[in-house]
């Protein structure tokens, strides 16, 4: 269990004010223009050695994506940090609670990652539902304006720099990044073609890094402790520091909560959670990573540890860590079916398989709910799943696909009882 | 140069290529929906995936995905197969199975890949999803059902056509191609929306149900509807044109033509002047072409030469002003003239009145000043040009003229030749614009010359080019937007008379094709002879009528504004007794007793060329040289006047029930009203 003297969210369940005199006080902003004399190099090095990777879903390494800017001094065009707030994954809610209570550590990191990759603004894109979470960000903002520590020379770093707040309408696609881009520029948020790649050309065609805020807010805290302390914790290298699961479903205190890589699941719903419902016997399955990751059943559950790896080779994904337990309560082809109709609606239209697919999806989803089909369009739905997955521009059509998929390669006996009970009634 | 292999072929190819244009240049054929090379690349559809290394294991687009070294792409892996199979499966799942009562039917790119890339069934058993239809006006029709969300017409809308109308509404699922508020295509390029659309969801709403492709005689031949010389098919069954469509040719229309041109065709049938007729007591009576013929003749022999003319019109063909030029000629000489529209410039240097730039030279220049123009309705073509080239490299745009909606912004400089003047003096910032530019550009339309000063005009032109050095080493930007299909030929061949025509003195007028005029300068008491396929404004006044060919109806050499000889090809017979138009001059010769040396065409033609051998160049460009041309006079104060409207431009326009509604209904809307009604929602 991850020590309290290793918690970067202090405030994470907003028991103090989230202003910046409080935050101070928690050790934000302390040294930040030391940080920065430290120069270009110096900062995405030491990010590359926490091991930090990506808390958006992707988990690539940010040390390595900062680095993948190109020369400020040479690229000739404005350089762009973009910050991804607009969460929307069922089942996460841990930007959020950054949004609200930790909003200093997410300007912050802008700060310092903007002035890592050449970028004189950032962008925080906050999700249109979150509007009293943007009122808070905004206020701190201004804040930080008053306080020197943004706008010319800021925090006293010779270094000029501009966070902007916009706010999003309320679409789950916006998140993907490229979409995001689209939405900021104001043109409908349709994922783009990549290559080329953000970092290459992409808000307004200019060199952009677009960052989850849970990996900015996280970053000031690394390059203060240094990236060693971070890489200290977890399993392995390649996953490392803590991370904050929000853990939602049938556990008897569901909370969003700050724990080390690599935790099994059993421990964390245990510790943090009351545990299940009725008991650890009672789980019947567990969404480790936010909705489009495969669930797990429980026999998994009982071993599985949470990170990227570890859930990978369980045929799953750590995703943004939203936990999603249900207990032996649930109607799990139904809670798939809730699922594929969320992919349904937020299906962007752009490609083919997605738009098309997804629909098919929910529609044949529903018929396995009320077990209205053939024991075959078991093996069509997945086929099904396969045609959309890797086919399509972004990720969505990936995440339509995986819960079906974790769905069928866990649970066929129950849906074929569905399809046999069905018949009985009918016959 | 990227070196990749493709299906174990190696290719070498320009940086920036695409794998799927790769894959053309090897004869590898990548299934496409949404990519259209002369549109953006969305990627949307993903028909087009291959497999490609290195790479994420997944298949790619190939469309969008640049060619690198050493790259490795499959397009025949069992991953491509796959995933083309799941894609097809997608595209359909929603498609209506209304092949047999689709007039996309037989050149659907769907109906071709489903055969080629699909499964055999459908596994869907939901309910298809429906759309309903929005209303774009008389020219396009939709069944949004059939929808299969390409973007193709959004892109078109807002890259080529520049009104973006049409967007891609709503998402998911209910993703739907829709205006938004209702509201027609008001674009003279909408026609083309039905041919980049992959399936029957955008189709010809004239044409609609009236045949299918194989029954078809397609014919490739030469536009006639402005001075632009588009390149078209023309789609026959029997004696009936059923529809017109655009051919590809880079330099001139690209692979689009404008309404009037594809949708006039059914003006072929209607009005049509199918016998000879003569005026007998002041009414016209019907005739045999003996006594026609005869009566012509007779009334030329006895008139006096100076008080004959000839006119022609706008979509007459080289080869029967040649033959009337030598009619009148053996007949002792009369006064000719092409300009039936009253345009005065000197055409005695090629230079003088050809578009010397090319149309494809648009997008090399760097600004461009339109005077006396709207290209938007004079040649849809031009304008498209002049469209790309700002997209591209936003080219400066100057106006002298009417402030008309070009789809592109410009600077409105003035309205008149004073304006032009002053630009000349260096006293609007355009001027600046126009010194530091490279590659500049003038195009002068005929408002500029139609008109009393429009010798002034065209001396003052060349004066802003030489001022401005729009004559330089390679490059000639003095440019003259003709509308007439026929004009530039005419000049060619000396049908023409310096300083017009006085038709009030004439005693005998010949008016080959020609309408568009006012036709009150003629005296009562003179005799007129109109030869031409329609009966419009020319016939009505005429003493005798000698039934012509309509473009589509003979073989004719056309000369477009650039001065490029392009041939058109009959495509149908004329309807009843009417006859080519040079034949009718010949047959004439014989009642004059002056007969013209020429027995067929392929003589005629040998007149032609050996008298002029440029024309023999077909669709050559070749530059014309920068010789001495000069008007003269004082320009006036007035302004240039505006053009007269798109839809009904010519005799075959006025003739077709289409082009009427369309008129109708656009000038109802009128752009301006639709602007309006759009702010005030």
């Amino acid at each position: 269990m991850l020590d309290d003297k290793d918690r970067i969210f202090t405030n994470i369940y907003g028991w103090e004010p989230f202003g910046l005199d409080a935050a101070r006080k928690r050790g934000d902003w302390d040294g930040t223009a030391d940080l920065i004399k430290k120069g270009r190099p110096w900062i995405i090095d030491e990010m590359k050695k926490s091991g930090l990777r990506g808390r958006g879903g992707a988990g690539f390494p940010t040390g390595m994506k900062w680095s993948f800017m190109p020369d400020p001094a040479k690229s000739g065009k404005p350089h762009y940090l973009v910050v991804n707030a607009d969460e929307s994954e069922p089942g996460t809610c841990k930007d959020r609670d950054i949004l609200r209570y930790e909003p200093h550590k997410l300007i912050e990191g802008c700060l310092l990652a903007g002035f890592a990759m050449g970028a004189r603004a950032a962008y925080i894109y906050v999700r249109g539902e979150f509007y009293s979470e943007a009122s808070n960000v905004v206020r701190a903002i201004k804040e930080a304006y008053g306080a020197g520590l943004l706008g010319k020379n800021a925090a006293g770093s010779g270094w000029d720099f501009d966070v902007i707040l916009h706010r999003g309408a309320g679409a789950y696609i916006c998140g993907e990044e490229t979409a995001l881009l689209n939405s900021l520029e104001g043109k409908k948020g349709e994922p783009r073609n990549k290559p080329p790649f953000p970092a290459m050309a992409g808000l307004y065609s200019c060199p952009t890094t677009i960052n989850n805020v849970e990996t900015i807010a996280v970053a000031p805290t690394i390059l203060r402790r240094g990236g060693a302390w971070f890489a200290g914790l977890g399993r392995d290298e390649k996953n490392t520091g803590t991370k904050l699961f929000c853990i939602s479903g049938h556990v008897e205190q569901p909370c969003n909560v700050e724990e080390e890589m690599g935790i099994p699941l059993k421990e964390l719903l245990e510790k943090h959670c009351g545990g299940v419902r009725g008991g650890w016997d009672n789980l019947l399955a567990v969404i480790p990573g936010g909705s489009s990751t495969p669930m797990l059943p429980k026999e998994m559950c009982d071993t599985v540890l949470m990170d990227f790896d570890r859930l990978r080779e369980a045929g799953s994904g750590l995703g943004t860590a939203a936990v999603i337990v249900m207990d032996k309560s649930t109607d799990l082809i139904y809670a798939i079916a809730r699922l594929s109709q969320f992919y349904m609606h937020e299906s962007c239209g752009q490609c083919t398989p997605c738009r098309e697919g997804s629909g098919w999806l929910w529609r044949t989803m529903m018929r396995m709910v009320r077990g209205n089909a053939t024991v075959d369009e078991i093996d069509m739905l997945f086929e099904m799943t396969k045609e959309i997955e890797g086919h399509t521009i972004c990720a969505l059509g990936d995440a339509a696909a995986w819960p079906v998929q974790g769905l069928i390669r866990h649970f066929r006996p129950a849906m074929e009882k569905r399809i046999m009970e069905y018949r009985k009634a009918a016959a | 140069m990227p070196k990749l292999k493709i299906n174990d072929i190696e290719i070498e190819v320009a940086p920036g290529t695409s794998i799927l244009q790769a894959c053309e240049q090897l004869g590898i054929e990548v299934p496409r929906f949404c990519y259209h090379d002369k549109l953006s690349v969305p990627a949307n559809c993903r028909m087009c995936l291959v497999e490609v290394s290195p790479g994420p294991p997944k298949p790619q687009a190939s469309c969008a995905l640049a060619c690198a070294d050493n790259m490795v792409v499959k397009t025949n892996s069992e991953m491509v197969k796959k995933a083309r199979k799941g894609v097809m499966e997608m595209m359909l799942i929603n498609h209506p199975l209304d092949c047999p009562i689709c007039d996309q039917g037989g050149e659907c790119d769907l109906q071709d890949q489903a055969v080629a890339y699909g499964f055999d069934r459908s596994r869907y058993y939901e309910s298809k999803r429906a759309k309903t239809d929005p209303d774009l006006g008389p020219l396009v029709k939709t069944v949004m059902t059939r929808c299969i969300q390409c973007t193709r017409c959004v892109r078109f809308s807002e890259e080529v056509a520049g009104t973006g109308e049409l967007g891609y509404l709503h998402r998911g699922e209910n993703a739907e191609i829709g205006t938004f508020i209702e509201k027609a295509v008001d674009s003279e390029l909408s026609g083309n929306l039905i041919d980049i659309c992959p399936v029957g969801a955008l189709t010809n709403k004239p044409y609609a149900f009236k045949a299918r492709p194989w029954e078809l005689r397609k014919t490739e031949t030469i536009d006639v509807h402005d001075a632009v010389g588009s390149n078209i098919r023309v789609d026959a069954r029997g004696g009936e044109v059923m529809r017109i469509l655009p051919r590809l040719h880079e330099d001139v229309n690209e692979e689009w033509i404008g309404d009037r041109s594809r949708f006039s065709c059914d003006g072929l049938k209607h009005r049509r002047l199918d016998r000879p007729w003569l005026r007998e007591n002041g009414k016209l009576r019907e005739a045999v072409w003996d006594e026609a013929l005869e009566a012509v003749a007779a009334r030329l022999r006895k008139s006096k030469l100076t008080s004959t003319a000839a006119l022609a019109g706008d979509l007459c063909d080289v080869e029967s002003m040649a033959a009337l030029n030598d009619l009148m000629g053996l007949a002792g000489g009369a006064q000719m003239e092409c300009r039936s529209d009253g345009a005065q410039f000197d055409a005695s240097a090629r230079c003088g009145y050809l578009f010397n730039s090319g149309i494809a030279g648009i997008e090399q220049a760097d600004a461009i000043l339109l005077v006396g123009t709207n290209p938007r309705h004079e040649a849809t073509m031009v304008n498209a040009r002049i469209r790309k080239a700002w997209l591209a490299r936003r080219v400066k745009v100057g106006v002298i003229g009417p402030a008309v909606d070009l789809t592109y912004p410009y600077a409105h400089i003035g309205e008149g030749p004073g304006d032009l003047e002053a630009l000349a003096s260096g006293k609007h910032e355009f001027a600046k614009i126009l010194e530091k530019a490279e590659r500049p550009m003038i195009i002068v339309g005929m408002g500029a010359f139609a008109r009393e000063d429009g010798m002034a005009v065209h001396a003052l032109a060349r004066e802003v080019a030489e001022k401005f050095k729009m004559v330089r080493d390679g490059w000639n930007g003095f440019n003259v937007l003709h509308t007439a299909a026929s004009r530039v030929g005419a000049l060619d061949i000396g049908f023409w008379t310096e300083g017009g025509v006085d038709l009030s003195a004439m005693d005998f007028v010949w008016l080959l094709g020609a309408d568009e005029f006012d036709l009150s300068q003629i005296p009562a008491k003179a005799f007129v002879v109109y030869q031409g396929h329609h009966g419009d404004a020319g016939a009505a006044r005429a003493d005798v009528i000698l039934p012509g060919a309509a473009y589509t109806e003979k073989d004719g050499l056309y000369v477009n504004t650039e001065g490029r000889p392009q041939l058109a090809k009959m495509a149908v017979h004329p309807p009843g007794q009417a006859r080519e138009d040079w034949k009718i001059i010949r047959a004439l010769s014989e009642y004059t007793g002056k007969v013209l040396p020429y027995n067929d065409l392929f003589q005629l033609r040998q007149r032609i060329v050996n008298e002029w051998p440029h024309l023999g160049e077909i669709d050559s460009f070749p530059r014309a040289e920068w010789n001495k041309f000069a008007g003269k006079g004082r320009i006036l104060k007035d302004g240039f006047k505006a053009s007269g409207g798109y839809y009904l431009a010519n005799a075959i326009c006025r003739a077709s029930p289409t082009m009427k509604e369309g008129d109708a209904f656009f000038r109802r809307r009128g752009r301006a009203g639709t602007r309006h009604a759009e702010a005030a929602e």
